[in-house]
């Protein structure tokens, strides 16, 4: 655990040089996002009528699930090329295999420091979308560990992954054929109940759709009336999670260790 | 402590990846105080051995105990008390010099007083001190050099580990690098190093290991090697490139204790280089060149490791 930490600080440092410039892309990309969609597409989607959204204007229904996606986001960003890049650009891991650390620890220690980023992002876009008036209860305070774990179902087994990984071409795979598709189909824009009924257990099986679920439960204070529902999706992400950090602990060290 | 306590010890050391065994049972120990080189072509070992050594690569057979410990298990405690100085500058370049130095002192789980203090002593010994708030970016090779080598330093390890630590930098730096190596082999560091330079592992080290397809070919001090593997002179002869094949035909039976027929020249290892000269002249022999020169490293490493390109 002092191991891992020593690890997590020297990210630490390295953001520190970079805070600055990350946090406007932290604060700006929600301002947008929410002012374009929320407010230029709400006003059309509003003037249909929002029953199958839950009656609640399309803001409400949209922000906590952009929340949720950009949670993924962060997590993707942060697990790819910085892992890749600790390895064959900067050597940031190759460097601090020669100290105490052992690999387990260089990858809890970046995963802690992804963490906190997930973290700090879901954070200014809670502050951000409560600015805009999108959260319909007190309860939006749970979306954030909810978003957090979101973001950290994905860090975590792509961090483990990203480790192994000779060259960087996968990652547009990733990018382009897993993120988009699941910020698209897992009921961030639209309830699922407008996808075919053949594609929604699909959209039920991806994570991103549990998260959404529970950060838009929490925003718009339904999540209390559905507790079980509610434990099934955090299982389902806090398994995703569990496996990555096991694998991760795994991967680290076949990578690091020959 | 003893001048003799044994800091390294390998008893059949053999590494393996897959079915490319890249070191094949080798043995040696490292006493605290010596300098310690491993020399080799490309391809030797001689990495492999170092980062078994810096407990980042397990052992594939054989024994290895560094500073008494056992490098599969006790790993964090080893590496907590080596410094490494690895082929390939680690610097995180978007840093500047001092945070460098921080952020490795912190991986060492060292107080930031601490880290402070040995960041001033360091940058001055490395001579970066006027360079402390850069970026590490903009610094040329030798300088990002002598920084790996301040910084492996933080830890004031009991073992310093360097893979070919003058690799790539031209002359000017790499001479700084060697009186820097030379200052702290004086102050008692115990120094391991790869090299593929002679006048490298001449100047710098006590003791040698020549190394070949992972195994050792030779070993002792420099002194020793050539006395063994070379003859106390050489003499290098150039002939008129018309005649020179047919010079050498002839040439090749002369006493000597070992002759060596390269592309453009002849090389006669003897005993004396001037009344070697003396005699082939005698003989009716007439070199364009001739230089008489003692043995050197080189001499050896290219007899035990051979000629490989030209074979």
């Amino acid at each position: 655990m002092i191991l891992t930490m020593r690890a997590f600080r020297c990210w630490l440092t390295v953001y520190r040089r970079i805070w600055r410039s990350s946090i406007w892309s932290s604060i700006l990309g929600p301002i947008c996002y929410l002012g374009a969609m929320g407010f230029g597409l709400g006003s059309l989607v509003d003037k249909h009528g929002t029953a199958s959204l839950g009656g609640v204007p399309y803001l409400a229904f949209l922000a906590p699930a952009i929340l949720a996606s950009s949670a993924m986001t962060t997590g993707l960003d942060e697990s790819t090329f910085p892992v890749y890049g600790s390895i064959k650009w900067n050597k940031i891991y190759i460097g601090a295999q020669a100290s105490p650390l052992r690999p387990a620890d260089i990858y809890r220690g970046h995963l802690l420091f992804m963490t906190m980023r997930i973290t700090l992002n879901a954070l200014i876009f809670i502050v951000i979308m409560s600015a805009f008036g999108a959260p319909r209860s007190l309860w939006v305070l749970l979306a954030l560990p909810c978003a957090v774990l979101t973001g950290l179902a994905f860090a975590a087994p792509v961090a483990a992954w990203a480790v192994t990984l000779k060259n960087e071409m996968p990652f547009n795979v990733v990018f382009r054929f897993g993120m988009i598709p699941l910020m698209l189909f897992s009921g961030t824009f639209f309830p699922l109940s407008q996808l075919p009924a053949w594609l929604r257990p699909l959209a039920y099986a991806t994570p991103l759709w549990h998260g959404v679920a529970l950060c838009r439960a929490f925003s718009l204070g339904t999540g209390i009336r559905d507790p079980v529902g509610m434990l099934g999706h955090v299982a389902y992400l806090a398994v995703l999670a569990a496996v990555g950090i096991w694998a991760g602990g795994w991967t680290y060290r076949r990578r690091l260790y020959v | 402590m003893s001048e003799t306590e044994v800091l390294v010890r390998a008893r059949g050391l053999v590494k393996q990846f897959g079915s490319f065994t890249a070191v094949n049972g080798i043995d040696f120990e490292l006493r605290r105080g010596e300098a310690f080189g491993f020399l080799g072509p490309n391809g030797a070992g001689k990495s492999s051995t170092m980062r078994m050594i810096g407990c980042v690569s397990p052992p594939s057979g054989g024994e290895l105990r560094i500073l008494g410990l056992d490098p599969v298990k006790d790993g964090p405690a080893i590496r907590a008390r080596l410094g490494v100085v690895p082929q390939d500058d680690t610097l995180d370049v978007e840093l500047t010099v001092r945070e460098n130095l921080l952020v490795y002192g912190r991986y060492f789980g060292l107080p930031r007083q601490l880290i402070r203090e040995r960041t001033d002593q360091l940058l001055e010994f490395v001579q970066l001190s006027d360079r402390a708030k850069d970026k590490v970016e903009p610094l040329s090779g030798g300088m990002k050099r002598r920084l790996t080598i301040a910084r492996s330093l933080i830890n004031d390890p009991d073992i310093l580990i360097l893979d070919e630590p003058t690799t790539g930098l031209d002359p000017q730096a790499r001479h700084v690098v060697w009186d820097r190596l030379f200052r702290l082999k004086q102050r008692g560091v115990t120094l391991i190093l790869t090299t593929h330079y002679m006048d490298e592992a001449e100047q710098l080290c006590d003791r040698l290991v020549v190394m070949d397809h992972g195994q050792f070919a030779a070993s002792g001090s420099p002194r020793q090697l050539i006395d063994q593997y070379c003859s106390p002179e050489v003499l290098e002869l150039r002939f008129d490139p018309q005649v020179h094949d047919a010079t050498i035909e002839k040439l090749k039976d002369f006493p000597a204790e070992r002759a060596e027929v390269l592309a453009d020249r002849i090389l006669l290892y003897v005993e004396d280089g001037d009344s070697t000269l003396a005699a082939v002249r005698e003989r009716g022999f007439e070199p364009l060149t001739s230089l008489v020169r003692r043995g050197t490293l080189e001499d050896v490493f290219l007899r035990l490791t051979g000629r490989r390109l030209e074979d």
